[in-house]
């Protein structure tokens, strides 16, 4: 084979291998290429000189701009916090009621709480705050420990069952299977339990006598005699129609069995102070605005 | 497979495979209170299945003298057809993972093992490393036998290369599934995977330098520089970033020796380097021998190709930490990785150029031959990766995209764009090659093929490009009142449109992969048609410039 082989379509010479058939020609680097390498090149020179580039045994270059991350980082939050601060505060300070009625004010909650709230809220209690089983809707005018604005403010601060020192306990005991009711008596409290907020029951007279005097020894502690409920200690109000798990005869019946003990985060340390009273604010809005 | 092997090679086999099936046996016992227990059954499974196809084989005639007159081709295609099957595998999975986020409830079965953290890897390691990294296996063997002109260097340690990687992958995505996993990203095998990886990996390596070394051309060819790069640096990155202390030999848990950011670093200098090494330094290989070898041009330039090669591997192996910009690595390394991926840039557009570029003269076999098509778009998707990565890399650019589907549509812009396309082009090159037959079973299927892979793979890159900005949009938009506008849900109910134009896409491209099997499949069980192809031979021919360098 000939060293000096000339390639008839672009008209270069090959390199004088051959690899299987394959053939490589000896065309110069196109002038682009070398171009763009030291254009390249000479922008991350620029930019090395410019910004912290090169380690230096135990420090590195600094670069001309004094430019590092973390002073940016911590420049930019505060100069955020600034801004928002002037609305910020007054929402600290100003009463609830005087700020419900002030549309700036709450122009800002209701732009910023629909994040906060989708963000910290929504996963447990939906993103239109409706709830789900189990975790109570905040748009009606139920609340299981008291819907004043300090209660609220409070609830978000501690949580319920969340481990914080101050928590909210709420203790829905086992009756059942920590054996503390024998399972006709949970049936006959369960069935009188679904007649305190039916029109009629389909239960016997018997079995809701029975239920009524189980419901007075070992309920009516907490939910009270009539249970109403009781917002101490968050127990709900069984004689209206919102359930915070199920009025599905099954699922109550699960419940009185195996018991409750749900659970909401404690928010202090995590959202700041005025973070939770905007989560207040703009929960009482959404309730007063809800159709 | 086995009828190229002596009777001493046979037994040799067999001894080994015998070995293998005890160690199987003994971690299967200590560890019966653990996940490795498992991994012990597979192992002795797999040997015990291994050591029977070369028993009921044994008795076959001994190969000829001299073998060294003929290529090694046996590895070749058991690489070729397993690559096929894994990509099957790892493409369903991925099309499944797509859905899923789509529709979170098609896991099917309540099972771990069917929850979206399980399969996610699965779909990576059989995809990059079952079907990417079987093509490389056998292509490597391929092309470093015709570019030297010699037979593999070793009978036993080709087959012992191919089927030990493939049990390694085994053991990978049985164990994600099973919940084994170290959680370092295309890197989640344990331990003692990772141990028979380094095995399998440093043979593979010997073996390609001592067939290198037989070699009876007077250079080596450009194919096997990257090869070669891919192997050596594969082996450092998977050592270093594998160092781990297992709780105990019986257990499968083990924990890295980094900790904190040293670590990130370390898995990222892993992670971008098994981009560069793996699914580019490897499939560049591929690329050089395949391509100029279908277009039946010269190399477009030599002086390139060098250029280029060892821009790739000196601008690569400092970018890693551009996958850490604004976190708690040091500003300093973000520099350092943001301007050396932006240099990156020009020996990557180098190499597509010089592969574009050889397809002047050969523009009307691109628009004829489907084949040489998918080689050619997987450069210019080689070329629109690189520039996409270069760009996402510089940091202000990169507040945008990171932890966005930008990066998710980038990652597979090389993945389906350039490795499954240059995988695709060359394999549908191999098979008549190999099988000894003129064409492909059906030319018509290559080209429903390709236009499945090219439609899948723009629909699902243009989706991820629009979910996205969208997203990063969405996670920096602050309201009037200086606080964020949208919350990170809704920034996920905006990207279900999107997701379902990226499992579509994927869809597409699984298609395509199933419409390859359904082609090979043919062309292999196809009679021999009368005009078949001879069998190419390492013959001896004389060159001058070899002659004159005796």
């Amino acid at each position: 084979m000939s060293v000096d082989e000339r390639d008839p379509h672009s008209g270069y010479k090959t390199t004088g291998h051959d690899w299987n058939g394959i053939k490589e020609l000896n065309t110069p680097v196109p002038r682009p290429v070398y171009f763009f390498l030291i254009a390249a090149f000479l922008f991350s020179v620029v930019y090395w000189v410019l910004m912290p580039a090169w380690p230096t045994g135990l420090s590195y270059t600094k670069g001309l701009l004094g430019i590092d991350q973390q002073t940016t980082v911590e420049r930019e939050v505060a100069r955020a916090a600034a801004e928002r601060a002037p609305w910020m505060d007054a929402i600290a300070r100003t009463p609830v009621d005087e700020a419900l009625a002030d549309p700036e004010l709450m122009g800002h909650v209701r732009a910023t709480g629909a994040t906060l709230f989708g963000d910290n809220c929504a996963v447990c209690h939906g993103q239109q705050g409706t709830g789900a089983p189990g975790y109570p809707n905040l748009r009606d005018d139920v609340w299981l420990w008291g819907g004043a604005p300090d209660v609220i403010a409070e609830t978000l601060r501690v949580g319920v069952n969340s481990g914080h020192a101050d928590a909210r306990i709420s203790q829905m005991p086992a009756f059942g299977r920590d054996q503390m009711l024998p399972q006709e008596d949970v049936r006959a409290v369960v069935a009188y339990v679904r007649s305190l907020s039916e029109a009629r029951s389909s239960a016997g007279a018997t079995t809701l006598t029975r239920g009524a005097e189980v419901f007075a020894t070992t309920c009516a502690s907490c939910h009270g005699a009539r249970g109403e409920g009781m917002a101490s200690v968050g127990a709900p109000d069984l004689t209206d129609d919102d359930w915070l798990y199920s009025d599905d005869a099954d699922a109550i019946f699960r419940g009185v069995w195996d018991g409750h003990q749900g659970v909401m985060p404690a928010w202090e340390g995590r959202l700041s102070v005025e973070q939770r009273r905007l989560l207040t604010l703009y929960l009482l809005d959404r309730q007063r605005r809800a159709p | 497979m086995v009828s190229e092997l002596t009777t001493g090679q046979r037994q040799m086999a067999l001894t080994f495979l015998a070995m293998l099936a005890l160690l199987g046996l003994f971690v299967a016992a200590f560890g019966r209170a653990d996940p490795i227990g498992g991994h012990g059954w597979l192992v002795l499974v797999f040997s015990l299945l291994s050591l029977f196809a070369v028993l009921t084989n044994y008795y076959d005639p001994e190969p000829a003298a001299d073998r060294s007159a003929a290529y090694y081709d046996a590895p070749v295609k058991a690489g070729i057809i397993i690559a096929m099957i894994w990509a099957v595998i790892g493409m369903f999975v991925g099309a499944w993972v797509a859905w899923l986020l789509v529709n979170p409830d098609l896991t099917f079965v309540e099972e771990a093992w069917a929850s979206f953290g399980r399969l996610r890897p699965v779909h990576t390691t059989a995809v990059i490393f079952g079907f990417g990294g079987n093509a490389l296996i056998a292509t490597s063997f391929y092309v470093v036998q015709r570019t030297s002109r010699t037979r593999l260097a070793g009978h036993l340690s080709p087959l012992f290369v191919l089927w030990g990687y493939n049990l390694f992958c085994l053991l990978a995505v049985t164990g994600y599934l099973w919940g084994i996993n170290q959680s370092k990203e295309y890197a989640e095998p344990e331990w003692y995977a990772d141990l028979w990886l380094v095995i399998v990996w440093v043979a593979y390596f010997v073996l390609y330098l001592r067939t290198l070394a037989r070699r009876k051309e007077p250079h080596i060819y450009v194919a096997n520089w990257y090869y070669l790069a891919f192997i050596l640096v594969v082996a450092v990155l998977h050592i270093v970033n594998g160092l781990a202390l297992p709780l105990s030999w019986a257990q499968a848990k083990s924990y890295s020796l980094f900790a904190g950011v040293q670590d990130a670093m370390t898995q990222w200098w892993y992670g971008h380097n098994a981009v560069a090494f793996f699914l580019t330094a490897g499939f560049l290989g591929m690329m050089y021998y395949y391509l100029p070898k279908r277009a039946e041009r010269p190399i477009f330039s030599y002086r390139l190709s060098i250029i280029s090669f060892w821009g790739i591997t000196f601008f690569y192996m400092w970018a890693g930490s551009h996958h850490l910009h604004y976190t708690a690595l040091p500003h300093w390394v973000q520099t350092l990785g943001m301007t050396f991926s932006v240099m990156l840039l020009i020996p990557s557009w180098a190499s597509a150029g010089n592969a574009l570029l050889t397809l002047n003269g050969a523009w009307h076999k691109v628009r004829d031959d489907a084949t040489l098509r998918f080689m050619f778009i997987a450069a210019v998707f080689y070329g629109l990766s690189t520039f996409e990565g270069s760009f996402m890399a510089i940091r202000s650019v990169n507040a945008l995209s990171h932890y966005t589907d930008w990066t998710v549509g980038h990652v597979h812009a090389g993945a389906l764009g350039w490795v499954a396309m240059i995988t695709f082009g060359a394999i549908y090159a191999s098979v008549p090659w190999l099988w000894k037959r003129k064409t492909m079973w059906s030319p018509a299927l290559v080209e429903v093929h390709f236009w499945l892979a090219l439609a899948g793979t723009l629909i699902y890159v243009f989706a991820m490009w629009n979910s996205g900005i969208i997203q990063g949009l969405m996670w920096r938009t602050y309201n009037e009142s200086g606080t964020l506008a949208y919350s990170f849900l809704e920034s996920v109910e905006a990207m279900h449109p999107y997701y379902i134009a990226r499992a579509v896409g994927g869809s597409f491209f699984l298609l395509g992969a199933l419409v390859a099997c359904y082609n090979i499949w043919m062309t292999i069980r196809a009679p021999q048609p009368a005009g078949a192809l001879q069998d190419d031979h390492p013959q001896e021919r004389t060159d001058p410039v070899l002659e004159a360098g005796r």
